[in-house]
């Protein structure tokens, strides 16, 4: 159970596929638009229960309870090997010498 | 009774929300056809170029260093005729307290807010902007909610947009996460309707003021450490307000012989609203997928009438690809001792290849540079790119198809930046202002159509048939 007053993550969905905006392409109308945003619980929940978050501009939110204390992923990436060769080519064509 | 939330309902109230939202009635600058009084929207904040360098330096907002990129312009020098190319310079816009030029508007717009009573401020940006937004609410005391467009259906993220979205969290900002789509709109309107903030939009007058104070400290740094004005000042275009903002503020500043170049990615081919395509594009600002719809139709933005009409302004349009702005990014690293990018990277690309028609005493600036760091870097950007099938390698520029590929040029020689066909975008800024309204275009409609696209009434006539 996840305690009311923890910080989370939630999901919703703002538009349905068919109340979306007249000039949107193909591939985007079939799916609906959804969001996601976090904040303080407000009563105590399950992951998956539909709660109501107060978001840290002090908004109340509605939506499908996602996870609990959320963190970030992203990174600096995987190795690209190109950018070794391409850092190898400058300094050659700059400090390498006449040849 | 609660108001209708419904797509329909909520977008046929943006005129009365927007107008409580910016403190501001677009309808004063208005003639009635196409023309609208530009100059008197622009004095409509009320700051001068002073006060607004005053209101920017109270929060460590401007007075950025210029650098002389020396190895790059020797470098670049290696491609040109003898006695060709240009000293490169960079308006070092990462030392703002946000890590980027966007704060310059940031500032203003907060400001602004504050002074009017706004208890927060809300902007519907992906990007540097919002950063920018968080950082001065945080500084200024005010509530802030950045609305951003940020997965495609999967829920999978350009890592990017996710490292813009840490950011703005750290400066103690809400953040509304959305799938692709234009309806990013709709959502940001239905929170401004709800909270009753301050909408610190891009293209307000207040954000653009905000920007001519860079202009003016390029003119100046420039008269102090050079010598003399810039020759070319390269801007990295999307929105708009770069371009307008900056050459607005060297206009201020007497510089009346700089030329203006506008630098965008080229990414003709990928739709900018498709769930499909939104990951396979490897930069998220500075490509012609903004760069153009805004620059021939300013007025599709977030405001009635939008202050950032960069057609007023450049001289020239040119687009690099994606490629060549990696290229350039590891360059600036390599060769410069300075890590940054990856958007105003593309300014600098364009630079590179710009110097190179311009003679050895020739000073070229680039308008920006903007803060690096795990999810916005090139690296993150081509990893993710490889897992999403974007086929990366060595070659020449010219192969280069967005969504399928990116091609890091074979060497420094490949880097050419491509002239766009700025009459076209003339003639289309044109086209599309009196398309909007039904009648036969005043003398007044001709003047401003002129104005706006920095050509004269004659070419104006010429793209009406009249």
């Amino acid at each position: 159970m996840v305690k009311k007053g923890e910080w989370v993550r939630i999901h919703s969905i703002v538009l349905e596929p068919s109340g979306r905006a007249p000039k949107v392409p193909d591939d985007t109308r079939a799916c609906p638009l959804e969001m996601w945003t976090k904040g303080f619980l407000q009563e105590d929940a399950e992951i998956g229960d539909e709660v109501t978050i107060k978001t840290v501009a002090n908004r109340m939110e509605k939506g499908k309870l996602l996870e609990v204390n959320p963190y970030y992923t992203h990174s600096y990436g995987k190795f690209i090997p190109e950018l070794v060769q391409i850092d190898k080519q400058l300094r050659e064509i700059m400090f390498g010498g006449e040849k | 009774m609660a108001l209708a939330k419904d797509y329909a309902s909520v977008m046929g109230r943006s005129n009365e929300i927007m107008k409580k939202a910016l403190g501001l009635d677009y309808a004063e600058f208005e003639s009635g056809s196409v023309a609208f009084d530009y100059e008197t929207l622009m004095k409509s904040t009320g700051y001068t170029l002073d006060e607004v360098s005053k209101i920017q330096g109270r929060t460590g907002v401007g007075n950025t260093p210029l650098l002389e990129l020396k190895n790059l312009s020797a470098l670049s020098r290696k491609y040109a005729k003898p006695g060709y190319g240009a000293r490169i310079f960079a308006k070092d816009e990462a030392a703002n307290p946000s890590g980027s030029f966007k704060a310059r508007r940031a500032a203003c717009a907060v400001a602004h807010a504050k002074k009017l009573g706004y208890k927060g401020v809300i902007a519907a940006t992906s990007g540097n902007y919002g950063a920018a937004v968080a950082s001065q609410a945080a500084m200024q005391g005010l509530e802030c909610i950045i609305v951003q467009e940020c997965y495609d259906s999967r829920g999978v993220g350009q890592p990017e947009i996710v490292e813009k979205a840490r950011k703005c969290e750290a400066f103690g900002a809400e953040v509304v996460q959305l799938t692709v789509g234009p309806e990013l709109f709709y959502s940001f309107l239905s929170i401004l309707e709800d909270t009753g903030y301050f909408n610190a939009s891009l293209y307000s007058p207040f954000g653009i003021a905000g920007v001519e104070t860079l202009g003016y400290e390029i003119a100046m740094q420039c008269r102090e450490n050079i010598g003399k004005d810039p020759d070319m000042v390269v801007c990295t275009n999307a929105g708009g307000g770069m371009m307008t903002g900056t050459a607005r503020g060297l206009m201020k500043a007497g510089a009346t012989d700089t030329k203006y170049v506008a630098a965008s990615i080229d990414l003709t081919g990928l739709h900018m609203a498709s769930d499909k395509q939104f990951n396979l594009k490897s930069c998220t600002t500075g490509h012609t997928g903004f760069g153009v719809p805004y620059a021939t139709d300013p007025d599709h933005s977030d405001v009635p009438r939008s202050a950032a009409r960069p057609l007023r302004y450049m001289d020239r349009y040119v687009t690099v690809t994606q490629g060549e702005v990696f290229y350039m990014t590891e360059a600036l690293a390599n060769l410069e001792g300075i890590e940054r990018g990856p958007a105003g990277n593309t300014a600098l690309a364009a630079a590179f290849s710009l110097a190179q028609e311009l003679p050895e005493d020739a000073v070229i600036v680039i308008s920006e540079t903007e803060y690096t760091g795990a999810g916005k870097h090139i690296q993150p950007q081509l990893s993710f790119a490889r897992d999403n099938g974007i086929d990366i390698r060595f070659g020449d520029p010219a192969e280069d198809k967005p969504g399928e590929n990116v091609i890091l040029p074979k060497d420094p020689s490949y880097i050419k930046c491509k002239e766009a066909d700025i009459k076209r975008f003339r003639s289309s800024l044109i086209k599309k202002a009196c398309k909007k309204h039904e009648g036969t275009p005043t003398d007044a409609d001709l003047e401003f159509l002129a104005a706006e696209t920095k050509t004269d009434v004659a070419f104006v006539k010429e793209v009406l048939g009249l």
